[in-house]
């Protein structure tokens, strides 16, 4: 593994296996009566947040302490980014303070990537804008796992705002690196233009993909975008792309619905969807906590030695990369 | 008596030629070791290539208002330091350029730097607001007589006010020179919009917001039967549509930036802002199909869109992060790079693209873009086509170190400039 | 420097020494430390079932999290802790490891038994017991002592994770060979 986890596309199969293997582990140690560890005692964790997200926030936040990290809560909302102390300055001064990891959310896409040039540490994405949300897409592999046995060729539909989504994306770059088979369900104006690049299908019908799914991953869709004319009204996205019972009475019966929350019930996902059996929307909150343990301790429980498993440091395209240059 | 002996120079890449320069004119041009006049200073120029003196259609030099990224002073001595010794000075500073007043201020502070002329563009709206037309005919009359008008960074994208624009500056031979953006399709746009935007999460600038206004002014320039120029032209699609309106005979003329010659949007991969630019980079088919209209003439220039800004504007998040690159010190190595040494066109034909058309475009074919002949002003660049080194953005004079190019090997070397027989450059450094 | 037999005879005494030391293996559980400690404490299992008909749980405890060199090297992978359903509490734990050499990893293991449950009491059952302590610890089960010098390293390898049984003495390579 690299010494940051900025994007999922950066993940190798085996970095990936590791970190579902390492959490598998680490999920039982919460089983026991003492479930915290000593194995990051003396390291500091800092958590950069720009965006609000206390789910996000006190999952990393457990994870560390339950690994015995220091703690730092960072948080940079209310102080505009524009007009505040800039993202380097922040950082210069987590690294002096001695930062071993910065777990940062920010609203713009690649603020990790900037991040990870001006700190010694290793910064973990915890949701970066548009672009990426790689811990979630960890701990929806292993909530896949875990119900059904299997991640190499699962059926999985992913289903909403895909250009807006960071689930998305770290989902599809994930999923297709552990032999996921994706499929992506949205109109056509939430899908990026090209989407024909990715790693998975693309379908404009929802309830044909269901009865050939072993997984519904539903996004939030924001009703923003309805004022920006990527769909005309709530009630007819609900109706052509939302899940409700009857459309959830189309999936296998061993198929599961999952949603990285929060939902907007009765808009992507109606209430008894949410709460049917299928749903894993509560079981996703508690493996966060073991993934995002698993992801600390791979990239800060090794030396300086050198942390990880294999690879260079990622997030350090300091040099134009010679692709871009049309020599 | 100012007088200069430039032995060996190979005019245009041609033969080795002995270039005699006296009080700002070249007075004869003889086989090398046949020059009859005896001069002053000798400049020993064999293997140097000597072109005429580069002309920008488009560099921003952020004075008045933004000092601390550029000022006339600083910018010029990077025009003289890429071989440039004319510069088009972009209205959008602080205040704008949209008066008689401020565009002869810009005009008076270029005078008196002395590394290159300026020649200010005037907004086409007042404020560059986009909605109502900007005294063009005051700042035409002006001590600076200004030719070419653009909201540069903005798109004067009402199409009425457009119109009127290309229609008004007809009684002056002005030209109106668009920034090609549609603003609708372009909100909170950061990167072209394709596989990397999608990939990278980051709102896509689609080609087609470029195209539709390219497409839209040049009917309207046929319409009223006006001049017309598109600045940067980013895309296969816009070569496409000029070319078009090329055929069709209309006044319409283009440029390309270096940075778009050579640069593609895979950059972006890293989120370094410092490849964030407006029009953004491209693919690279867009940059094939930008070096053949350069090539076959349908883009007429190369202007560079030197876009300084200080360390703290791209020292952060790419999407709060400045648009622009700076380009006057690489422009013509970057071109060399590109169109050159690809074969695509040969020192001439640079010459052409780099001088004599951007030169006419900007109304300025007396006394820039002259052709190397004895009675010419004495107007042109030394180059040395073998060095290949990194660019070094400490190096260079601009007070802004946002260059693309940054540790990437480009061919050659500016060796001397010279503005109308006095020396701006020498020896690869700045006289005075 | 072992065979499979002498193994096999080694692990034999220690099935005996146990029942001896523990009253005929009351309470015993057997957790072996990965990697090779696991096997080794299901084959004492085994063996106390087979020769004995004594059931005596046995399990794995990985103590990779607790070790005190994490720093000294990459992140590694974790291995597997797997508690008997009797739990700790209250019993004799027999922690089962292959080479005892400088008490290091009984002491992660010490740590990581106290964050499962408090047994009564806790033992050491070594394969090997290569001398080189660095910390006050000794084993209550030896299969084998084995003098060895620094330079030496000592390999256990067992038919359940390598293929064959095996004790081997080998010469570790000088640094920056």
């Amino acid at each position: 593994m690299n010494r940051h986890l900025i994007s999922a596309a950066d993940l190798s199969l085996a970095d990936a296996i590791s970190i579902l293997d390492t959490a598998e582990e680490l999920a039982r140690l919460a089983e026991r009566p003492i479930p915290k560890l000593p194995t990051l005692r003396g390291r500091t964790v800092v958590n950069l947040f720009y965006e609000d997200s206390t789910r996000t926030r006190i999952s990393f936040e457990a994870a560390a302490k339950r690994l015995s990290a220091d703690v730092i809560n960072f948080s940079a909302k209310g102080s505009s980014v524009a007009k505040g102390e800039s993202l380097k300055d922040t950082a210069l001064t987590l690294q002096a303070m001695g930062a071993d990891a910065v777990v940062i959310r920010h609203n713009a896409s690649g603020a990790p990537h900037r991040l990870a040039e001006w700190v010694r540490g290793s910064v973990v994405n915890a949701g970066d804008g548009t672009h990426e949300h790689p811990t979630q897409a960890l701990l929806d592999a292993f909530t896949m796992r875990r119900r059904l046995g299997r991640l190499s060729g699962l059926r999985v539909t992913i289903v909403g705002d895909i250009l807006h989504s960071r689930v998305a994306r770290s989902n599809v770059w994930l999923l297709h690196t552990l032999g996921a088979q994706v499929t992506l369900v949205a109109p056509p104006t939430l899908l990026p233009v090209a989407i024909g690049t990715w790693p998975c299908a693309v379908s404009y019908d929802f309830s044909s993909v269901l009865p050939a799914s072993d997984v519904v991953m539903m996004l939030r869709v924001q009703h923003e975008r309805m004022a920006q004319a990527y769909f005309p009204s709530v009630r007819e996205y609900s109706r052509r792309y939302g899940l409700d019972g009857d459309r959830m009475a189309l999936l296998p019966p061993h198929a599961i619905v999952m949603h990285p929350g929060p939902m907007n019930r009765g808009v992507e996902i109606t209430a008894d969807v949410a709460d049917s059996a299928r749903s894993t929307i509560v079981e996703q909150v508690a493996n966060g906590v073991a993934v995002r343990m698993a992801v600390l301790y791979l990239l800060l429980g090794g030396g300086p030695g050198g942390p990880g498993m294999a690879g260079g440091p990622a997030g350090q395209a300091a040099m134009p990369e010679p692709a871009g240059v049309a020599l | 008596m100012n007088a200069w002996l430039i032995r060996g120079a190979r005019v245009l890449g041609a033969d080795p030629t002995d270039i005699t320069i006296e009080d700002g004119l070249i007075t004869e041009l003889a086989p090398a070791g046949r020059a009859t006049k005896v001069a002053g200073q000798v400049i020993d120029a064999d293997g140097l290539i000597a072109l005429p003196g580069l002309v920008d259609l488009h560099t921003h030099l952020r004075e008045p208002g933004r000092e601390d990224a550029e000022t006339v002073a600083s910018g010029t001595a990077a025009a003289a330091l890429g071989g440039y010794t004319v510069v088009h000075a972009m209205a959008n500073t602080d205040p704008v350029a949209d008066t008689a007043g401020v565009v002869e201020q810009v005009w008076r502070l270029g005078r008196e730097a002395g590394y290159a002329d300026v020649q200010p563009v005037g907004a086409v709206t007042a404020g560059l607001k986009g909605t109502q037309l900007a005294e063009l005919g005051a700042m035409a009359e002006s001590a600076a007589q200004v030719r070419m008008f653009s909201d540069d960074g903005q798109c004067v994208s009402d199409a009425t006010l457009m119109r009127r624009a290309l229609e008004y500056v007809k009684a002056f031979d002005g030209v109106i020179a668009q920034h090609a953006q549609e603003p609708r399709l372009t909100q909170g746009a950061q990167l072209n919009e394709g596989e990397m935007s999608a990939r990278l999460g980051l709102t896509g600038w689609p080609a087609v917001a470029e195209e539709a206004i390219v497409a839209r002014d040049c009917l309207l320039a046929d319409h009223v039967g006006a001049a017309l120029h598109i600045c940067h032209v980013s895309t296969a699609g816009s070569v496409e549509i000029i070319r078009w309106a090329k055929s069709k005979g209309w006044r319409v003329t283009a440029e390309v930036t270096p940075h778009h010659l050579l640069l593609t949007d895979q950059l972006a991969a890293g989120y370094d802002p410092v490849y964030k630019v407006n029009p953004p980079l491209r693919t690279a088919a867009d940059v094939a199909a930008l070096r053949e209209g350069l090539a076959d003439g349908t883009i007429d220039c190369v202007a560079t869109d030197h876009a300084p800004h200080p360390a703290e504007s791209k020292e952060t998040e790419w999407s709060i992060a400045a648009f622009g690159m700076t380009g006057l010190e690489t422009a013509l190595r970057a071109v060399h790079e590109a169109m050159v040494t690809t074969g695509l066109i040969d020192w001439a034909e640079l010459a052409d693209r780099m001088s004599r058309r951007p030169a006419a475009i900007g109304r300025l074919a007396r006394t820039h873009g002259r052709p190397l002949a004895a009675g010419e002003p004495a107007s042109l660049v030394l180059y040395d086509q073998a060095p290949v080194t990194a660019v070094d953005p400490a190096a260079h004079a601009s007070r802004s170190r946002n260059t693309p190019f940054a540790g990437i090997k480009l061919p050659g070397q500016v060796i001397a400039t010279f503005l109308r027989g006095t020396p701006t450059v020498l020896q690869g450094r700045l006289c005075r | 420097m072992l065979g499979a037999d002498e193994i096999r005879r080694a692990l034999s005494r220690i099935g005996h020494e146990i029942l001896e030391r523990t009253d005929g293996g009351t309470d015993v559980v057997l957790l072996g430390i990965p990697t090779r400690g696991v096997p080794l404490a299901s084959r004492l299992a085994a063996r106390l079932a087979q020769t004995e008909g004594i059931e005596v749980p046995a399990g794995s405890l990985d103590i990779t999290l607790y070790r005190d060199d994490l720093r000294l090297r990459p992140a590694r992978a974790l291995g597997h802790t797997e508690v008997p359903d009797c739990g700790v509490d209250g019993k004799v734990v027999i922690l089962v490891d292959d080479v005892l050499y400088s008490g290091r990893t009984v002491r992660a293991a010490l740590d990581a038994l106290g964050d499962l449950g408090r047994p009564r009491a806790v033992q050491l059952a070594v394969l090997v017991d290569r001398g080189h302590r660095e910390l006050p610890i000794r084993a209550d089960y030896v299969g084998k002592n084995l003098p060895t010098s620094k330079r030496e390293a000592v390999k256990v390898l067992l038919a359940e994770t390598d293929g064959l049984d095996s004790v081997l003495l080998q010469v570790r390579p000088e640094a920056g060979q």
